[in-house]
């Protein structure tokens, strides 16, 4: 059936056909629709979840943990601050390895308050052991709420899953997205089944502490649950395929990469645009092309390597700076390229901070740029001599 | 592609009618997006949202610098600055009771005080659409009552039968 949904809208659909049995989430703008929808649909009895309206973004993680480790399928969803104060519960849940579905709407980080998106609040929180994949629109999202709990409760992964929608120009924009019948969603998803959970009659120590003589091994697993998770992506999203027909590519999406001699990495919405661009460029006979990263952890290094196999130059344009050093996803490429022993230059380009718009003329620009060389770290729309 | 800008003032709706028309458009098995601007949220001030139709899918999200129409609910905020966001071809269309040079005027508020409704957006959605033939009044009807609430759905399909009404011959 196909519906003219928001991203918020869609995913909060992906969530309802899998069926979680736990809700708690804290509204924040722009993820409040997810919340809003998920609630009515548990006051009109077409989800049969228990939706805990909670007092923080910091309950509503810790309420999902709880839930979890009692070994039931828990949602949440947050954005931004929303996201940093539950900054502590993402490592407990990571840590206890519960397979919570998280949706973050990407958006600006304080001060200066702005509530418009970019990417600085999930890329900041990479090392908290959570999968983290980005969509494009809002059939994407909705099938990664579905392909989210298939991946994060398999038993070789068991690991807290974050999926990522630009806020407001996926969050917030209207598009066709076609919603899978309930049974197909009952065909794809097996129930939520693990040993990971209080057992009144096998009873086990849960939550406890680890000193230095063991603690490495518990992160060594950790770490090792993240590489199992490549393939059971792969399989995912085979299955996926079997059952609802749609076809998705695995931790990064390539577009004209064979041959292609200038290409822009990049994460999210903006990579459409992109696309557009390094088709005009192909008409004037230049060999551009795409990569779309849909998966910053796991971080697709081999096939980054692979995909830019044939480039001259390499931009990596994303929403997001280290302060003091560069964007995120450009210092994870660089370590891709290095270790694949790839020389080609890569560059790094920062645009669309706190929702500034990225437009086909600055895409433009970017490739220009690295055609003809250009500074490591590029700042789109910024007159250095100005500010 | 064709691009709508749709310009208003906070509260007076200018994202559901960007909404109401993508939605018809869809209806076909198209493709559209509409979405907001991402400016001040609050009430009277001024507000984008921008509408997107195509036959193929639409990748480019960025906001439109070439339209093919610019539709303004609150002629105050007309500014002749406006045509550098038009296409060669593209049209102004202005609620307004006055001509203005360049644009397209129509008396929406007239008819929004006689229907009694508080706001012109689905008026002027009728009146674009029959103008330009955007999409047909039924497909029109038929996302208001895919997007409006069920109150809502009488009056404003009589203000969109209204606007085809008057704009074609």
């Amino acid at each position: 059936m196909k519906k003219f949904l928001s991203g918020d809208e869609a995913f909060a659909e992906g969530v309802r056909l899998a069926c979680p049995e736990v809700i708690s989430a804290y509204p924040i703008t722009p993820q409040t629709v997810v919340v809003e929808k998920l609630s009515e649909m548990v006051e009109n009895g077409s989800l049969d979840a228990e939706f805990i309206h909670v007092e923080s973004e910091h309950s509503a993680l810790s309420c999902a943990i709880g839930a979890s480790a009692a070994g039931v399928r828990t949602f949440t969803a947050t954005s931004s601050q929303g996201l940093l104060y539950m900054a502590e519960g993402l490592v407990y849940a990571s840590g206890g390895r519960f397979p919570i579905v998280m949706m973050n709407a990407n958006r600006a980080t304080a001060l200066p308050w702005n509530i418009y998106g970019d990417q600085r609040d999930s890329l900041a929180l990479l090392d908290t052991g959570w999968i983290q994949s980005y969509a494009e629109n809002a059939q994407e999202a909705l099938d990664l709420a579905l392909m989210a709990y298939y991946i994060a409760e398999h038993r070789d992964v068991s690991t807290p899953y974050m999926a990522n929608l630009d806020g407001f120009i996926l969050t917030h924009t209207y598009e066709n997205v076609d919603i899978p019948s309930p049974e197909q969603a009952k065909a794809y998803l097996p129930p939520y089944e693990t040993d990971n959970r209080f057992d009144f009659d096998h009873p086990t120590n849960m939550g406890f502490s680890a000193g230095p003589d063991t603690n490495f091994i518990f992160k060594y697993k950790e770490h090792r649950a993240f590489d199992r998770a490549r393939g059971i992506i792969t399989e995912a999203e085979q299955r996926f395929a079997e059952i609802f027909g749609r076809r998705y590519t695995g931790l990064l999406d390539t577009y004209l990469t064979e041959d292609a001699e200038y290409v822009i990495v990049t994460l999210g919405t903006i990579a459409g645009l992109c696309r557009n661009i390094a088709d005009e460029l192909r008409e004037q006979g230049i060999k551009a092309g795409v990569v779309r990263i849909r998966y910053v952890r796991p971080f697709p290094n081999d096939e980054i390597t692979t995909a830019l196999r044939s480039a001259k130059a390499i931009a990596v344009l994303e929403k997001d700076i280290s302060f003091g050093n560069a964007g995120t996803v450009y210092t994870n490429v660089t370590s891709a390229l290095h270790w694949g022993g790839i020389t080609a230059p890569a560059y790094n380009f920062i645009g669309g901070l706190g929702g500034k718009d990225i437009s086909a003329d600055d895409i433009r620009e970017v490739f220009r740029r690295i055609q003809t060389g250009t500074d490591r770290l590029n700042w789109i729309g910024v007159n250095e001599n100005e500010h | 592609m064709t691009e709508i800008i749709w310009i208003g003032r906070g509260g007076q709706g200018a994202f559901t009618a960007a909404k109401l028309l993508g939605a018809a458009f869809a209806a076909d098995d198209r493709f559209s997006l509409a979405f907001p601007s991402f400016g001040p949220e609050r009430r009277g001030a001024p507000v984008r949202a921008f509408t997107k139709l195509s036959d193929k899918p639409i990748s480019d999200r960025s906001q439109t610098v070439e339209a093919d129409h610019i539709v303004l609910l609150d002629k105050t905020l007309y500014d002749k600055s406006l045509h550098r966001l038009l296409k060669s071809s593209g049209t102004i269309i202005v609620n307004s009771r006055d001509s203005i040079p360049d644009t397209v005027t129509f008396d929406a508020d007239s008819i929004a005080r006689e229907l009694k409704l508080p706001t012109v957006n689905t008026i002027m959605s009728g009146v674009l659409c029959g103008l330009y033939g955007t999409v047909s009044m039924e497909d029109l009807f038929a996302a208001v009552e895919k997007c409006m609430p069920r109150k809502l759905h009488e009056k404003n399909r009589t203000a969109v039968r209204r606007a085809f009404d008057e704009v074609t011959p």
